[in-house]
């Protein structure tokens, strides 16, 4: 090993000086190199591509939102509700940091459910993303478990009913549920205890694991390399000094190019914060405005728009166990994706119609789904929702079978632009 | 439809949701069935002259058994306008001071007693309902001898308010109409307002209680203009950086 390489053969650049004198002792030049300014990316990202430094951008804004919001919110059944309402009024620019972090959680799921889709158009799970797919998923579900703990904090009525139905599907799982749920709520009904509890989740434990779990995520990405529309791998091409004939520096290209995301994403969120905070219902809900009250049920009780597909799914079984385990299956499938597709290409460019008109059918299932969750218990919804959940299963579980006998096109050697 | 629809328009809308005045549709006078549900406050949060009003009128009719508790009186004077002098002489109710919550003096648990139940807290309001719903519910009382208020209300029926405005509006009856639906109102005695003051009275409360509901509102979206200019600017530079380091990708 000569002086100049480390032991992964990134040149150090820095001899001498106070840089250098870091450097001996923390590779950060090595780190920059190896990660950034000589990680190549493939050059044909389009506009899919935003939303994974967008997830991370949002990340951090909900949890410095959050760490202002901390500082003045009071946790407890009698002060909770009167807390917010204080930083929205007293707290000088409070208004501003309570609305970033709610509207930052919708934006959350916006962007990773756009990033997750990217993955089903142009098969980025599979084989050898396996593993980076299934960090992927347990960040989705930590998400969901960060947004649900969330949503009960400012203790209005409908954080009081979403958390009582959510908790009381624990109450069917066989033998253990009635204790389970009473040992997760630390109450014979929500209660302060759980409220307490839950900002403890919310504020220290789901964040922590949601950081290791992105830390994780980008370690597989940069051990694997991104994918991209077309589904070549930009590794098999390389030039004489082993650099991808495809691939570009990720700094400075998709760093000048993902702050362009940025900016056109915080203008969509300024707008939002700015005019239209409570979005429709769908951000803020009215009845969240109301006080915690068990003696008074919403109507109709909705979860917040990006749990309403599978909310669909479990209203529209009559049993409450089954439709609770066919929810449970609907968030799961994700998981098994990189072993259901039995497909020879990744990318839906180079796919035939059948692959594409199930991916079509998941999508428009997804979102009816979505919309019917946001509807009553009742008819036509229910049926309505019975008869979008066939396609939304289908895609997954038929994968193995429509995948394989799919006619696909020749894939390119190289990468192609798509405009 | 419902949420997607408004969904969708509100984004659409949204640098011009601030200054959406409609006009009120329908007067209770009207021969024609009264459509009361399609009613809306038509209220502009921007007009202080209006809330000025508003403040008055709550001061006047609303604090004897509502209150605004998360509101001081100084905030709202500051957002209205309203010199502290004017405020302590004439809209700090006896017993507070300017930097006082906005609170009534009726004791809780004599108002369960006399009402059945607490009149609620308003602070939020125009935020769990509606400006619109606020509108329909005082203009919707009508009488009703069977009740102990000796009236209804169409908005919110059974409701324990009493008709607290009648002495402005009058007092008007629920005429039903061929199907036993309700129809029309029909004026038993008039008040001391004509049908146009009344309205005006109404929709300055309610602007008032929109904005008590996020008093930051007007402030919010006049910096949010500038936010957001700010931001299409940005986007337009990192736009050409990009552009000009992606010249040579092909």
């Amino acid at each position: 090993m000569t002086p100049d390489a480390n032991k992964n053969g990134y040149r150090t650049v820095a001899r001498g000086g106070l840089w250098g004198w870091i450097n001996q002792r923390l590779p950060v030049d090595v780190f920059w190199r190896s990660q950034l300014s000589e990680y190549y990316a493939p050059k044909n990202f389009n506009i899919w591509y935003f939303f994974g430094s967008l997830a991370l951008l949002v990340l951090v804004l909900q949890l410095v939102t959050g760490i202002f919001l901390t500082m003045f919110y009071k946790v407890g059944a009698a002060t909770s509700f009167d807390s917010v309402e204080f930083i929205m009024r007293e707290v000088r620019y409070g208004w501003l940091i309570r609305y970033l972090h709610s509207a930052g959680a919708s934006a959350f799921f916006i962007v990773v459910y756009l990033h997750m889709y990217r993955a089903l158009l142009y098969g980025s799970y599979k084989a050898p993303r396996e593993l980076l797919w299934l960090f992927g998923m347990i960040i989705y579900l930590a998400l969901m478990a960060e947004a649900f703990l969330g949503y009960v904090l400012p203790w209005g009525n409908m954080s009081f009913w979403a958390a009582t139905v959510i908790i009381n599907l624990f109450g069917t799982i066989p033998g253990i549920g009635p204790g389970l749920v009473e040992w997760i709520r630390g109450d014979y009904g929500i209660a302060d205890a759980t409220l307490n509890r839950f900002f403890s989740l919310h504020v220290v434990a789901v964040p922590l694991v949601l950081l290791l779990l992105v830390a994780l995520h980008l370690v597989a990405l940069h051990e694997v390399g991104s994918n991209n529309p077309d589904g070549v791998e930009i590794k098999d091409k390389k030039d004489a000094r082993g650099r991808p004939l495809d691939g570009i520096p990720f700094h400075p290209y998709y760093t000048v190019k993902d702050i362009v995301g940025v900016c056109v994403f915080l203008t969509l969120l300024a707008i939002v914060v700015f005019f239209v905070p409570t979005f429709g219902d769908l951000f803020l809900e009215k009845a969240n405005f109301e006080p915690a009250n068990p003696l008074s049920t919403p109507d109709p009780i909705s979860p917040s728009w990006y749990f309403t597909p599978y909310y669909a799914i479990l209203r529209a079984v009559p049993d409450q166990r089954i439709g609770a385990l066919l929810m449970l299956i609907a968030v799961v499938s994700f998981f098994f994706l990189p072993w259901l597709d039995r497909s020879p290409v990744r990318s839906m460019r180079y796919r035939g119609w059948i692959s594409r008109t199930f991916l079509a059918l998941f999508t428009i299932s997804f979102l009816a789904l979505m919309y019917l969750g946001l509807q009553p218990a009742q008819e036509p919804y229910v049926t309505m929702a019975r008869i979008f959940a066939v396609p939304y299963f289908a895609f997954f579980w038929l994968m193995p079978f429509y995948s394989r006998i799919d006619a696909v096109k020749p894939v390119p050697e190289r990468v192609t632009f798509h405009g | 439809m419902g949420k997607f629809a408004a969904l969708a328009l509100t984004l659409l809308a949204a640098p011009l949701v601030l200054s959406a005045a409609e006009p009120a549709a329908g007067e209770p006078e009207a021969a024609a069935p009264v459509r009361w549900e399609n009613w809306h406050a038509g209220n502009n949060v921007a007009d202080v002259g209006s809330l000025q009003r508003g403040a008055r009128n709550f001061m006047n009719y609303c604090i004897g058994c509502h209150s605004l508790k998360y509101l001081r009186y100084q905030r709202m004077g500051d957002d209205l306008e309203i010199p502290t002098e004017e405020l302590n002489t004439n809209l700090v109710a006896p017993g507070s001071t300017n930097l006082d919550y906005i609170v009534t003096s009726m004791p809780a648990t004599d108002a369960a007693n006399w009402f059945g139940k607490t009149p609620p807290d308003l602070s939020l309001i125009a935020r769990s309902r509606s400006p619109d719903y606020i509108y329909r519910f005082l203009k919707t009382f009508y009488s009703d001898p069977s009740r102990p208020t000796r009236s209804d209300n169409l908005a919110y029926p059974s409701t324990a308010m009493p008709a607290v405005l009648s002495d402005l509006e009058g007092v008007k009856a629920a005429v039903l109409g061929p199907t036993k639906m309700f129809d029309h109102f029909q004026t038993i005695s008039p008040g001391n307002m004509s049908a146009e003051q009344f309205d005006g009275f109404v929709r300055d409360t309610v602007n008032f209680l929109d904005y008590v509901g996020d008093p930051a509102q007007v402030e919010r979206r006049s910096i949010g203009l500038w936010v957001v200019l700010f931001l299409l600017l940005l986007s337009a530079f990192a736009l050409a950086l990009k552009k000009e380091y992606w010249k040579d990708v092909h």
